[in-house]
């Protein structure tokens, strides 16, 4: 489970921080079961997702997989976002990603599929940040979402 | 206790492991350490024995058979029930069998919490509670009103004594709600002391004590610690999973209304009305866990052979030096009671900068089984003020050769999560 691609994100988180100028919409995730915590910023600009940080407490799982995320879907248009993270989540349900590439270091939590207890971990990220992008569609600022 | 001088030379820790079958596997190529007891614990060869025994020579369904397999089904299982009841001194006639200790403490709530209680009273309980024994207050509040009040805890994590007495002192606490020994605090509580209390305030107050993991870890005598309701559950003193018991005042179970209605609770219905069963039949609905009671009352012989004495007395030494294993590793902190005398085999532990569920997933690697999480006890962990932690707890059959693979994975999940 714990490769070095993740080990070195969660060392060395990227995108980390509680702060983004032009923040167009915050949301905040919790795992209330692991005890998991996330704040995540997105500004947008041209329908392109021009940055996203995240910040937060959790397993290394979590805070890795969180900045995996983050470099892969930097720069994306907000529909290719949206569909890498359902590529995504569809792996961590046991399924091959259609998108290996694109997925870039997310491809490397595959393994933690075999874990059901820390799928949610991995995906706590993904999840925050689609709804991240439907929360500034929709007209708000901030949202928070609380996983079962 | 007679039987405890059977077998009084029958050496408790690694020489019980044999009777485990579980305990002779391995995981991930290391031998399995089980330091999860306090979640569930392993079972002997000779419960499996009892309930394959049943299964291939007599069964069939208890009560009312007048046949040869159905009064040898009914022996086993009210067998059961008397062993059990001896177990922990309780009348055998208020021993009632429930899927679980969450379902004896909601046969309660239902049947006298919800039906005496009103926004006259005050319902006292504790913040170190397993959800079992608080969610089904707070759900009864919401339609009863009355008063629910917690007990706060002492730095160390032991009840604060004199708050109780001030919680007590209007005389409308009319329920008591405690747990014997915490689930993550490992605290073993004065629930003889608190009972009094209770009752010295309010001479109408009935006590439940959540004895769960008290049960298998140390002697228990309900009626010594002159409680009403004693709720205990079998997968965690070496019996089946599906098996819990509610142990009550026979009295107090002919008072209430039944919980769960159906067969075996009547005595006789009638196109307008039944009339109940006598107790503690009243509050077994339905065909019962039959095999798994059986399972429990071998369960119980296998454990007075040993002796709940040498038991607790086996977790009293081994817990203390469970606790130096875990503080010999920079960084670990332990919640509750430092001293053995004042807690059960359940350490709760937090590791600096690594999660526990990373904590957990790396003692897997090592073949260490404990548990991580908040432990079904938020109001606790929010007391504590922590999102979860890691729990180490001990059984018989753990021994100090289970602490070195411990501090070896821990002292792994330190260096290799350092930031």
């Amino acid at each position: 489970m714990y490769q070095d691609i993740i080990l070195d994100h969660y060392r060395k988180p990227h995108n980390r921080a509680g702060e983004l100028e032009g923040t167009d919409a915050k949301v905040h995730h919790s795992n209330p079961l692991c005890g998991d915590e996330m704040d995540l910023r997105i500004r947008v600009v041209d329908d392109h997702l021009d940055a996203v940080v995240f910040d937060g407490d959790g397993c290394s799982i979590s805070q890795a997989s969180a900045s995996a995320m983050t470099q892969a879907v930097t720069g994306r248009e907000l529909d290719d976002v949206l569909d890498l993270s359902e590529n995504f989540r569809m792996m961590m349900h046991g399924d091959d990603p259609e998108r290996l590439d694109d997925l870039e270091d997310g491809i490397a939590f595959q393994g933690v599929a075999k874990f059901p207890v820390r799928v949610k971990c991995a995906l706590l990220g993904w999840m925050a940040v689609k709804d991240a992008i439907e929360t500034y569609r929709g007209g708000d600022a901030a949202h928070a979402v609380t996983h079962e | 206790m007679s039987a405890t001088t059977t077998r009084t030379a029958t050496a408790l820790g690694a020489a019980r492991r044999v009777d485990f079958p579980t305990l002779s596997r391995t995981v991930h190529g290391r031998r399995l350490v089980y330091l999860d007891s306090g979640a569930s614990s392993q079972t002997p060869q000779v419960v499996m024995d009892t309930m394959d025994d049943y299964y291939s020579r007599f069964r069939s369904n208890v009560h009312r058979g007048v046949y040869q397999l159905a009064e040898e089904a009914t022996d086993l299982f009210e067998r059961g029930r008397s062993r059990m009841a001896t177990f922990i001194d309780t009348p055998v006639e208020g021993l009632v069998f429930t899927k679980n200790s969450t379902e004896a403490m909601n046969l309660v709530a239902w049947s006298w919490v919800r039906t005496r209680l009103g926004p006259d009273d005050a319902l006292l309980t504790t913040r170190m509670e397993h959800h079992a024994n608080f969610v089904p207050y707070l759900h009864a509040q919401q339609d009863r009103g009355f008063d629910l009040r917690t007990i706060p805890l002492t730095p160390d994590g032991r009840l604060d004594h004199d708050v109780a007495r001030e919680l007590l002192a209007d005389g409308k606490v009319t329920f008591l709600a405690l747990v014997h020994v915490s689930n993550v605090l490992g605290t073993i509580n004065d629930v003889a002391a608190l009972a009094e209390m209770a009752r010295d305030a309010n001479p109408d107050c009935r006590v439940l004590v959540d004895g769960s993991q008290a049960v298998p870890q140390m002697p228990v005598s309900v009626r010594d610690l002159g409680v009403d309701f004693y709720a205990a559950t079998g997968h965690k003193m070496c019996g089946p999973t599906g098996v819990g018991m509610l142990a009550a005042r026979p009295e107090l179970l002919e008072e209430m209304p039944p919980f769960l209605t159906g067969g075996e609770m009547i005595l006789d219905v009638t196109l307008d009305g039944f009339t109940t069963n006598e107790v503690p039949h009243k509050f077994e609905a339905g065909t019962p866990m039959i095999a798994e009671v059986g399972g429990l009352g071998t369960a119980v012989d296998y454990l007075t052979d040993l002796g709940m004495d040498r038991v607790r007395a086996h977790e009293h030494e081994l817990v203390g030096e469970l606790i130096d294993a875990l503080l010999s590793v920079e960084g670990v902190t332990v919640h509750g009671p430092m001293d053995p005398d004042l807690r059960g085999g359940a350490v709760s532990f937090e590791l600096a900068g690594v999660h526990p569920h990373d904590v957990g997933a790396m003692l897997d690697q090592h073949g260490v089984a404990i548990r991580v999480g908040h432990h079904c006890a938020k109001p606790l962990m929010r007391e504590l003020g922590v999102n979860a932690t890691a729990r180490a707890s001990l059984g018989l059959y753990n021994d100090r050769d289970d602490l070195g693979p411990l501090v070896e994975g821990l002292e792994r999940a330190r260096t290799f999560f350092a930031r």
